[in-house]
């Protein structure tokens, strides 16, 4: 038994290994004097510094993150609702379909979004840049956010709505003060799984994006395309903490919320 | 009263699903009977069965499928053994982790491993295998892209496992069935769906990706997302491009009919 536990263990580490080697990797890199990455020479912080400096690039990591909250919380308000429509739509028929509709852009691949959208902009008149780009993200992140709410909301007793409603609850109240709190984590779930498709987006967003206005994805390919900079290691290193902050972030919310309703029955 | 507010919230769903789901697909549908110069025809569909773009097809299909098998076999073993772990959810955190990092990163990360000079050449030339070109062969597309996709695979396939209820593994253990009987006649049948959105969630994409292959396969490896990002942005043949997309379309319904969880 003791040994079993050990190779286990071993797979899981040796995966955990595979999986952030390169990132690691990448890390180590950006701090290397010489200026490539398998040549070692010597600790320097210049492509940090060169981070920082580069005005353009600055501008694009506010405009990256300007998108990804703004979609992001504009998708779980539309998201949400989506949720709640489906939830309380009576007819099987009408919800299987809005379900099958949710789920085409989440299986449908990023060119084909990416290319529908553009022609679909296009056609509309709305020109390439901040908005299209924007748009396209809220449009990719709803159907996210409505998979992250919509078992909350089935997993909640209609007696609790039932409840509310003999007791003198009104539509808002009954939404506000019964539904949304016990959602809440499918909610913060939604919305944090729909800036992580934000921010990591880049089909769709090189595709709608035109010239002129890029995100951070768009701007790592055409600067990767060109071959080795270490100012993308260093700037991968700054990411991959952001992302260690949000994760931490995002753990301690669901600590929180597994002790307030933690004495359910658990297995 | 109460119908009103359930339209309410139907309205802007449903205005999505229109704008962003089904417009965007019947114009692909209505560009792809357009010439490069604007003519109503069926000369993209025609080229689209000359040999040269139904090998691509093809050979698309046939490392999409690859990845998949490889994410697949490494996965299963990794949310089976990560459910049967202490810390689960920090180490479930560990591995959505990796997908919050832009996967041009990744795959930039593995320009310098697969390069000329870079760890993986060395280490071949410790062997005694000598250096060799990684970068830019089929190799490094499935490498990197099944490491890209495995934590796609993992995620659903946990879940799955997560779901299963403990009840039907100890019902088979203590009528006899052996660890491994109850693995295959237990355990996988009750998690099929889990792996079924896992290829779902892997294959498809792999179909598209375009970006990989332009970086580390630079243009050996053409997949349908490589043509069609192709057509669209390079010669700005939008009507082939919506061609090749209708056929990922058609290829998509069928894959998600045969991996569909009917419940």
């Amino acid at each position: 038994m003791k040994r079993k536990w050990k190779l286990s263990n071993l797979y899981l580490i040796f995966v955990f290994i595979v999986l952030y080697a390169p990132i690691f990797y990448l890390m180590y890199y950006s701090f290397n004097k010489a200026g490539n990455m398998h040549d070692f020479t010597g600790f320097t912080w210049e492509w940090y510094k060169e981070v920082f400096h580069d005005t353009r690039l600055m501008i694009i990591v506010i405009n990256t993150l300007v998108i990804a909250l703004l979609a992001s919380a504009i998708s779980t308000v539309i998201g949400v609702m989506g949720a709640l429509a489906i939830r309380f739509v009576k007819r099987r028929r009408t919800k299987n379909t809005l379900l099958s509709f949710n789920n085409v852009l989440i299986v449908s691949p990023d060119v084909i979004i990416g290319a529908s959208f553009l022609i679909l902009f296009t056609i509309a008149g709305i020109k390439l840049g901040f908005t299209s780009v924007l748009i396209s993200h809220i449009a990719f992140c709803i159907p996210i956010v409505v998979l992250m709410v919509l078992p909350k909301l089935q997993e909640m007793s209609p007696t609790l709505i039932d409840a509310a409603r003999d007791l003198g609850a009104s539509q808002w109240d009954v939404l506000s003060k019964v539904i949304l709190p016990y959602i809440t984590p499918g909610i913060f779930a939604g919305f944090f799984m729909a800036l992580t498709y934000s921010l990591d987006d880049f089909a769709v967003t090189f595709f709608v994006t035109g010239n002129g206005y890029s995100t951070l994805s768009v701007e790592i390919y055409s600067r990767a395309r060109q071959g080795i900079s270490l100012t993308i290691n260093a700037l991968s290193t700054l990411l991959f903490f952001f992302s260690i902050i949000l994760v931490i972030g995002y753990y301690l919310i669901n600590q929180r919320q597994a002790r307030t309703n933690g004495m359910g029955v658990r297995k | 009263m109460k119908i009103n507010a359930r339209n309410l919230y139907l309205v802007p769903y449903v205005l999505w699903i229109v704008l962003f789901v089904v417009a965007p697909i019947l114009l692909i549908l209505y560009y792809s009977f357009f010439d490069i110069e604007g003519h109503l025809s069926l000369v993209n569909y025609e080229k689209f069965f000359t040999p040269v773009y139904l090998k691509m097809a093809l050979n698309s299909f046939w490392y999409a499928f690859l990845i998949t098998a490889f994410t697949l076999l490494i996965s299963y073993p990794t949310a089976y053994l990560l459910t049967k772990s202490r810390h689960k959810q920090l180490w479930l955190l560990l591995i959505i982790l990796p997908t919050w990092i832009n996967l041009l990163l990744k795959a930039y990360a593995f320009l310098g491993i697969f390069g000329t000079f870079g760890p993986a050449n060395s280490f071949l030339e410790f062997i005694g295998i000598g250096q060799k070109q990684i970068l830019f062969t089929d190799f490094s597309f499935l490498f990197v892209s099944t490491y890209i996709f495995i934590p796609f695979m993992i995620l659903p396939i946990y879940n799955a496992l997560e779901e299963l209820d403990p009840v039907f593994i100890d019902a088979a253990r203590d009528l006899g069935a052996s660890r491994w009987t109850t693995f295959r006649r237990v355990v996988f049948p009750l998690t099929l769906d889990g792996v079924k959105s896992g290829c779902q969630a892997v294959f498809i994409p792999s179909l598209s990706l375009f970006m990989i292959t332009r970086l580390i396969a630079g243009n050996r490896v053409i997949t349908l997302g490589t043509a069609i990002e192709e057509h669209f942005l390079v010669t700005q043949d939008w009507g082939m491009g919506s061609a090749i997309a209708v056929f990922l379309i058609i290829a998509m319904v069928i894959i998600m009919i045969l991996t569909g969880n009917r419940k």
